[in-house]
């Protein structure tokens, strides 16, 4: 790959492109100290973090086509009358709401580990192809076998993850310098891309199937029922507390596979359990709300930021990042195009890709 | 292995001719004629290759010459012309970012002239025949300077191009997502065909722009992938062969764009033939050279699409599948011998 050009030269045109205006300016940068360097910070903005999810949570069961006091949301729970209202908050708002944390926790953990995993800095389960090999076994499910619940578009979207993220890291670290970013990126998109014009064959004549299908394939949370967050909650909670173990092991492997066997770690295994965790979190947040783009790009970025490189942080912050920009992006979707509404993989995307464009302008892409 | 060549020198010329791409252009030319005479001939109303030749001179009955003239020849030149457009700019992207698997598709060009079409089969009000193919382009051109103008940072490298276009892809990609779910119904399937990449609406109003802009574009490619060959040896080694580096690249990107911009007005973004033309090309000649990959991925290029609209329309009986769909069920198992093969040879294609 060709040098960066220099710096100075360049300088001048970065004006020209915002980064997100809720990203810690700056979150990327190479070496930078962690704003929380300290263990008791660092739980203390966990802590923070929380608090700030809690908020999107009662923003999210608030806010909408009808706007509902707090108090009234509160009283919902605490005592149900059967106002509108109250049938609102119970029965779509929170619903949803569920969905949203489980999808946008599971997608914020697969990108950190995606990104330690593949000490790939643009890893993300949307980029790599993972999530539209869910996506097209999904269809597959829907179109040909017929499968109409959404326990079972879990298995095939588990299935069509985990192929296609073999398929993508095998096409990546083909040729000699193995896996760099640019290649995996590349492979993931192209894939990603067969993938999708393989689904367009398969509904260019169904009009009925793609009525349906397109509301799914847009990545949305919209009208989803408690039936959905049971049942992909058993695979992104496996998911999710492997992927809480795993960041110690990405620590050492962060070092470099070599580094990490002389420290006696097992790479193969680690490999295979993080493996087997972004496939369920990946998975499991497709079957659930479609495929979402940048999600799990940028927030692992962004807890990078905040707590430096030790993965024991990223992934819980990650996790609840994650939750938190799915939620406030479902949540903005809803009050852009009010009474109607934007969908939340539609504000993601537009929110995340400025901040996928910053961080490829910003350095030359080393690995992590 | 070195390709064997000759040298045409006059005064004040020389060129150097690379005879097995010289071959497989002619190889490739006549395939593609045969196509196209099936494909002119043969179709619901089948018929003879003397009377088509007939009809093309002028001869023949009433109906014979209106199939021919008017329906059949015009959308197998326009499957010719947009064959070329795409694999020539897949080319010329591929040998700028120096990676195999870049093409317009994934670097946000076709996407940014889907959601600017789609939007006008959605959203818009009178729609003339050419408000959606002019929408396209226009989309297309937009996509290509944003993405020039992001990936510029006191230059363009090609892996910042192909990562910054990879951001625009999911952006647009998203946004025609969207513009889906507000069609009614009936715009949902027309605007998925166009999605999809069809020939359907080919006519003669597709056939002129496109071969006015390929008669303009393609020499000046050809020209240009002299300095795409010192591009390929890295940007310091090209400077100091005497190449204006960055006025180079800016000349071909804007070739490589505007070729997909009206490939894509004409038939919608047909599925990977930009990606795999060149490789089938670079495979067949034997070379990596720009100069030879170049006009070979746009004969390769061609007769793909040319043979995939044929194979859409007369191998599945009644109904005829559009061109984008043949292209992605070829695309797929090459998909997967690309990738057996790089496991095999430990090289990327």
């Amino acid at each position: 790959m060709a040098p960066p050009p220099t710096r100075a030269a360049g300088e001048g045109s970065g004006a020209r492109l915002d980064p997100r205006p809720d990203a810690p300016a700056g979150a990327p940068r190479r070496p930078q100290p962690a704003l929380l360097a300290s263990k008791r910070r660092r739980t203390a903005g966990l802590v923070v973090a929380l608090a700030l999810l809690l908020a999107c949570v009662m923003a999210s069961l608030a806010l909408g086509a009808l706007d509902i006091a707090p108090a009234d949301v509160i009283a919902a729970f605490t005592a149900f009358d059967d106002s509108r209202q109250h049938v609102i908050v119970t029965e779509l708002r929170l619903p949803r709401t569920l969905v949203g944390l489980l999808v946008g926790a599971a997608l914020g953990a697969s990108g950190a580990l995606l990104q330690g995993l593949t000490r790939n800095p643009l890893a993300d389960p949307g980029i790599l192809g993972i999530n539209a090999g869910a996506a097209f076994a999904v269809v597959v499910a829907i179109y040909l076998l017929g499968v109409s619940s959404v326990f079972a578009y879990a298995w095939f979207a588990l299935a069509g993850a985990a192929a296609t993220g073999v398929l993508v890291y095998a096409l990546g670290a083909s040729g000699r310098d193995g896996a760099t970013p640019i290649k995996l990126a590349l492979a993931g998109v192209v894939l990603g891309a067969l993938l999708t014009s393989l689904t367009s064959a398969l509904l260019v004549f169904d009009t009925k199937t793609l009525d349906t299908f397109r509301f799914w394939i847009v990545g949305s949370i919209a009208g989803r029922d408690l039936g959905v967050a049971g049942a992909v909650a058993p695979f992104i909670g496996v998911g999710l507390a492997v992927a809480l173990v795993c960041g110690r092991w990405l620590n050492a492997l962060a070092l470099g596979e070599d580094v990490a066997r002389s420290l006696g770690q097992r790479v193969g295994l680690v490999r295979l359990l993080c493996g087997a965790a972004v496939v369920l979190l990946a998975g499991g947040g497709v079957a659930a709300a479609g495929p979402i783009f940048f999600v799990g790009l940028t927030v692992p970025h962004v807890a990078r930021g905040l707590v430096g490189n030790d993965y024991r942080w990223i992934v819980p912050y990650s996790v609840v990042l994650g939750a938190i920009l799915l939620i406030a992006s479902d949540v903005l979707g809803r009050l852009i195009a009010r009474p109607s509404e934007l969908q939340v993989g539609v504000v993601a995307a537009a929110l995340g890709a400025p901040f996928f464009i910053a961080l490829v302008r910003r350095r030359r892409l080393a690995e992590l | 292995m070195t390709a064997r060549r000759v040298s045409v020198r006059t005064r004040g010329l020389s060129l150097r001719v690379d005879l097995r791409v010289l071959a497989v252009l002619g190889i490739l030319g006549a395939l593609t004629l045969v196509a196209l005479t099936l494909n002119v001939g043969r179709g619901e109303f089948s018929i003879a290759p003397a009377d088509v030749l007939a009809a093309l001179v002028g001869g023949g009955d009433e109906t014979t010459r209106f199939v021919v003239l008017d329906l059949r020849l015009p959308r197998a030149l326009t499957a010719i012309l947009v064959g070329i457009a795409l694999g020539m700019s897949g080319a010329i992207f591929q040998d700028l970012a120096r990676n195999g698997l870049v093409s317009p598709d994934v670097i946000g060009i076709s996407w940014g002239a889907s959601l600017a079409a789609i939007s006008v089969i959605v959203f818009g009000e009178a729609t003339g025949a050419l408000t959606v193919p002019l929408a396209a382009l226009g989309g297309a051109l937009a996509a290509g300077v944003l993405l020039y103008v992001l990936a510029w940072r006191g230059g363009v490298h090609g892996y910042r191009l192909v990562l910054v276009g990879i951001g625009l892809t999911t952006v647009f990609s998203a946004g025609v997502s969207y513009v889906l779910t507000q069609a009614m119904f009936f715009e949902l399937q027309r605007a998925y065909v166009w999605l999809v990449g069809s020939l359907n609406d080919a006519g003669w109003e597709q056939v002129w722009p496109l071969s006015a802009t390929l008669a303009v574009l393609l020499p000046l490619a050809l020209v240009l992938g002299r300095q795409l060959e010192a591009l390929q040896l890295g940007d310091d080694l090209a400077r100091a062969l005497g190449v204006g580096v960055e006025r180079a690249r800016l000349a071909l990107i804007a070739i490589a764009i505007v070729l997909t911009g009206v490939a894509v007005s004409a038939a919608g973004p047909i599925a990977f033939v930009a990606f795999f033309a060149p490789h089938i090309a670079r495979r067949v000649c034997q070379t990596v050279s720009p100069s030879g990959v170049l006009p070979a991925a746009a004969a390769t290029g061609a007769f793909i699409v040319l043979g995939s609209d044929l194979a859409g329309r007369l191998l599945f009986g009644a109904t005829q599948l559009p061109v984008g769909i043949i292209t992605s069920i070829i695309a797929a198992p090459y998909f997967l011998y690309l990738l057996q093969r790089a496991n095999r040879v430990g090289a990327t294609g």
